[in-house]
């Protein structure tokens, strides 16, 4: 069995979103493994980012549901439980199972802990990296200021709770190979430095599930290269699970343990690497053949 | 029973005028996405253009219903030239350049506009006292309803004109952005600016030209102001406007029916109010409209729901 | 590289000019070529002013001809990252602003006297003051959050009419109604606040706008409670108990002083100074709390902000309130110090004053407010003193104010959209501070 099968994170079920009269995703269902990177591809238009939408709260789903799994409890039972009751949650000893769907996104962020990054960057470009950073670990600070009152008063915890936050963030420029830069502005950064930072962001609000819209978009070959290091490196140090968007088969297939494939809004295919790059409806897909010509173009492709 | 007739009257009237000005505030916020504070500034020009016009012409002609006649054909024509040429250069001078600035930038522009008209208006035209009247103008009625109490509803010659040249000014409009390119070109910049540009629209004419219309029927608007009320302050901008932006909000920001009926609407509420209520808070009756329509059902009346882009 | 100016460019500019002339001409033709007045028999006249029509065509025709030739020689400067001479006086300014006004009322008793200086510290010192800790506590709303608050002085007018209240009906002193007139202002901030900041901003700016007008209405209204247009006593500012008066329970005659009308100035000086350092004190402390943080962070990307579990409603409503707190703090000295309250203090125009200041002076920089402050009503107020001013233009200088307000606001959008003081200094840092030029602090969509 497949780990996204035996250990799952996130399960996604019959997710389906409409705008007035178009159906961008039509009852989606698919899982994601702890401690998988699991990418979600698709041709232009096929309901990817719709998807990232509805997971990390800014799209609420006409329909379905969206699992997401804390800690060891049983999957199936949290979800039953909590879609009964009627609150979006369910603890237990071992953990918790939260329903995003019922989610507003800042909750998803903060209680679910589902971390995102954009597919247009989304810096705050006039805020230096390390304020970009600090502003990642609001809800902590927020929490050992004593919501601003001990801040104001200049209480200890907030004291030590801020350095330690400096010393994160400088941990995770560090990794991101920006320490140097920490004090310029975000806007001044180059594109691919500051996608970098967008992940290093996303990461410094201690994610479970990280999703990142086109983590690879216009970076150079060595660009997207140390970007696959430093996805490992977030799966194995970090133990966070990372759910992609990306059209850059390369990243795609060398980094994945698991994809996922959306054709307008449809799931195609589901399997691990090898499978989905020999799936005929994947090939299909992407070079727009008909059906009937299938064996010849699987034959093409292969060959 | 009269009285109601009376107050239903007054509240389309004054309704047909506020629907004028939404207009405005509601096609330059489909085109451009922005609140144009000094619309109501340029109502309110609209409207001294007219006053000075119509004392002009009056005093040269007397005051037959013929001279009457001219001088208030004449009113229209300059206070519609006149304005959409002033919005035209508003547009150019003082939002244009602001397009792709950071978001409070036109909004801030606009606002200071807005002071700027105003009290331009007040340094060199209302340098002794701070409103200007002219003798009533069409003063006949025809009687409507007289009820038990002896309470007579009067439907006055200047109420029928108001309604006329509203539905004229409006047939003209939807003419404009219905069946014409124009229309089509308005249309699609509101979907997608850059893509209405690589189409080969001309965006920048497209939403000058919206400026335009939104002036001029602002302008009418403040020629049935004129007439409606026979006075007009430099100061009369801001309190009518706020009042027709609500009229917009109500009806769904970005829907030119429901510019036109928030305006109905919000004429009803202030003359009901000021009737049945009392005439001291029907300002506050208006602007709570605008705050309760905003909290409980923001899309208005016939606007469609936003979808964020993220 | 430096365009040369050749023939074609002066062609180009004469021809500008005389559309832009042409244009004017046309477009004030009715609203400065004919005036309509009532003469001292209350007849309707009317006068032709073709003089000051050409004159104004001409100026506009000039203006163009400048900014053409302007245009077209040009040297082609990179505007982006520059830091203007402005911001970078700036740091040497502080503590020359702190100094002066800790030590303005003292700088005035010595140069001129305690009878003429008593002017001075009453309708310049505190009156700019007090303008000061409205745009400190504007710019946290406005500069620091990025909302555009059009009623601010809603808020102000909700302190000043506390302290009245309370003090009519209840007995409270200026130093007991002031904590509840702040209060007070926050808890209709919020009531306002928490239903309205879920939608997009420029539906924020014309509810305050609307909210500004209904507390003016109600002001004016309610005769009951308010006063309404004739206004509302309220008890003039004691010095904690001792009442600026010549009698033996006095001010003067407790500390043995004779009695002069320039105490009670001093005091009311020193009172809204402390107020106001209180403002920028706690605003530079919450600037560095995560708190302040998030407000800068959601006035550049409120979705970045709600992806990172920032609840961007209460954090709004935190910075909506905080400003409206401080906006009734100064109402509550407002009341104190006029000793009387109708409903004209409280119009739309303070509110577009109070925003004029914060965006001149700098959105999010607490010089620039002191400096806008000190020119708008500081220096509106001087050229009132001259009347030769008035005979040269022709025109009473303080009806000038707003249209010059107004036409400086559309400017300063056009100039220095981020205003005179446009850099930010960041709130923390690694290893060394720099401030950030005001090109790159944008504020995002959504």
């Amino acid at each position: 069995m497949q780990n996204w099968q035996s250990d799952p994170v996130l399960c996604v079920e019959h997710l389906t979103m409409r705008f007035g009269g178009l159906t961008a995703v039509k009852s989606l269902s698919f899982d994601v493994g702890r401690g998988d990177i699991t990418a979600l591809i698709g041709p232009n238009g096929a309901g990817k980012t719709t998807v990232f939408n509805c997971i990390t709260g800014f799209y609420k789903p006409t329909e379905g549901r969206i699992g997401l799994r804390h800690g060891i409890i049983d999957f199936d039972i949290g979800k039953q439980a909590a879609t009964q009751s009627s609150s979006y949650v369910t603890h237990s000893a071992g953990g918790a199972v939260y329903l995003l769907e019922r989610m507003p996104d800042h909750l998803i962020a903060k209680q679910a802990k589902v971390a995102r990054t954009f597919q247009n960057i989304r810096l705050f470009a006039g805020m230096t990296l390390i304020e970009n950073l600090m502003v990642a670990q609001h809800n902590a600070l927020m929490l050992a200021s004593n919501f601003t009152f001990g801040g104001l008063l200049g209480f200890k915890t907030y004291t030590t709770a801020e350095r330690a936050a400096k010393e994160k963030a400088a941990f995770w420029l560090e990794k991101i190979d920006l320490l140097d830069r920490a004090d310029m502005p975000a806007g001044d950064l180059p594109y691919g430095a500051q996608r970098r930072l967008e992940i290093a962001r996303a990461m410094c609000t201690d994610p479970v599930l990280l999703c990142l819209d086109e983590p690879a978009a216009g970076l150079n070959p060595r660009e997207s290269a140390d970007l696959n290091t430093l996805l490992r490196s977030i799966r194995s140090d970090h133990g966070t699970s990372i759910l992609l968007i990306e059209h850059d088969m390369s990243v795609v297939m060398e980094v994945s343990d698991h994809v996922v494939v959306l054709d307008y809004g449809i799931k195609i295919s589901d399997g691990t690497p090898d499978f989905v790059k020999s799936d005929p409806k994947v090939i299909a897909a992407y070079l727009g053949v008909d059906d009937d010509e299938l064996e010849g173009a699987e034959s093409e492709v292969s060959a | 029973m009269a009285e109601f007739v009376q107050y239903l009257i007054n509240g389309i009237t004054l309704g047909s005028i506020y629907g004028l000005i939404a207009v405005g505030y509601t096609m330059v916020f489909g085109i451009i996405g922005m609140v144009n504070f000094a619309h109501g500034e340029v109502f309110m020009i609209g409207a001294v253009t007219a006053l000075i016009i119509y004392v002009a012409v009056t005093s040269f002609m007397g005051t037959t219903a013929g001279a009457v006649f001219i001088a208030l054909m004449l009113c229209l024509v300059a206070a519609i030239l006149l304005t959409s040429l002033l919005n035209l250069i508003i547009e150019k001078v003082a939002y244009r350049p602001l397009r792709g600035s950071f978001r409070l930038a036109p909004l801030i522009s606009a606002l200071g506009m807005s002071y700027a008209l105003k009290n331009f208006v007040n340094v060199f035209q209302y340098e002794y006292g701070s409103n200007k009247s002219v003798p009533s103008i069409l003063t006949g009625h025809v009687s409507i309803i007289t009820d038990a109490n002896g309470f007579e509803a009067v439907l006055n010659y200047k109420n029928i004109l108001i309604m006329i040249v509203t539905a004229i000014m409006l047939g003209i409009f939807w003419y404009l952005v219905q069946k014409t390119p124009l229309g089509r070109a308005q249309r699609s910049c509101e979907q997608d600016r850059k893509m209405a540009s690589l189409l080969g629209v001309d965006v920048n004419r497209t939403i000058a030209i919206t400026f335009a219309i939104g002036a001029a029927l602002a302008a009418v608007a403040g020629v049935l102001y004129l007439v409606f009320y026979s006075s007009i302050s430099y100061n009369d901008g801001t309190i009518p406007g706020l009042k027709a932006f609500t009229a917009a909000v109500l009806g769904g920001i970005g829907s030119l029916p429901g510019a036109v009926l928030g305006g109905l609407l919000i004429g009803l509420i202030e003359i009901m109010w000021s009737g049945y209520v009392s005439s001291d808070y029907k300002d506050v009756a208006v602007f709570s409209v605008l705050i309760i329509v905003l909290i409980i059902m923001p899309q208005g009346i016939l606007g469609k729901p936003e979808v964020e882009k993220v | 590289m430096k365009t040369p100016l050749h023939k074609l460019n002066w062609l180009n500019a004469f021809k500008e000019a005389a559309i832009a002339g042409a244009v004017t001409f046309t477009l004030f033709s009715v609203l400065l070529g004919i005036n309509i007045y009532q003469n001292s028999n209350n007849d309707t006249m009317i006068r032709l002013r073709p003089a000051l029509l050409v004159g104004f065509s001409l100026f506009a025709a000039a203006l163009r001809f400048c900014i053409i030739l302007k245009q077209s020689l040009q040297l082609q400067v990179p505007a982006h990252k520059k830091i203007g001479w402005f911001e970078k006086v700036e740091p040497h300014l502080q503590p020359i602003l702190v100094g002066l006004m800790a030590f303005f009322p003292i700088i005035m008793l010595g140069l001129l006297g305690g009878q003429a200086s008593t002017k001075w510290i009453d309708n310049y010192g505190i009156v700019i003051m007090i303008y000061i800790m409205l745009g400190w506590g504007l710019n946290i709303v406005v500069g620091l959050a990025g909302l555009l608050d059009l009623g601010y002085v809603a808020f102000y007018a909700i302190g000043s009419y506390t302290y009245a209240l309370l003090a009519q009906h209840y007995g409270f002193s200026f130093w007991m109604a002031l904590p509840v007139a702040g209060v007070m202002a926050a808890l209709w901030g919020i009531m306002l606040g928490f239903p309205v900041l879920r939608l997009r901003g420029d539906y924020l700016a014309v509810v305050t706008m609307a909210f500004g007008e209904i507390i003016r209405a109600v002001a004016v209204n309610w005769r009951e409670l308010t006063g309404g247009g004739a206004g509302i006593n309220v008890p003039k500012i004691t010095f904690f108990g001792l009442p600026f008066n010549a009698n033996e329970d006095g001010f003067a005659a407790y500390f043995g002083l004779e009695f002069m009308p320039i105490h009670r100035s001093i005091f009311l000086y020193y009172v809204i100074f402390t107020l106001a350092i209180i403002t920028a004190i706690i605003t530079i402390k919450l600037k560095k709390l995560p708190i302040g943080r998030a407000w800068e962070a959601l006035r550049e990307d409120e979705i970045a902000c709600r992806s990172l579990g920032i609840n961007t409603r209460n954090t709004k409503l935190t910075a909506f309130a905080i400003g409206a707190m401080f906006g009734g703090l100064a109402g509550a000295f407002f009341g104190a110090r006029q000793g009387f309250l109708t409903p004209e203090s409280f119009s739309f125009e303070e509110s577009v004053l109070i925003l004029a200041t914060v965006v001149f002076g700098g959105m999010g920089s607490l010089t620039g407010v002191v400096l806008a402050s000190i020119a708008l009503f500081g220096g509106m107020e001087i050229l009132r003193e001259f009347s030769f001013v008035e005979q040269l233009i022709g025109i009473d200088p303080n009806r000038l104010r707003m249209l010059i307000v107004g036409l400086g606001m559309v400017l300063m959008m056009l100039w220095k959209p981020r205003g005179l003081i446009s850099t930010r200094t960041p709130t923390v840092f690694l290893k060394q501070k720099k401030s950030i030029s005001g090109n790159l602090v944008k504020e995002g969509h959504g």
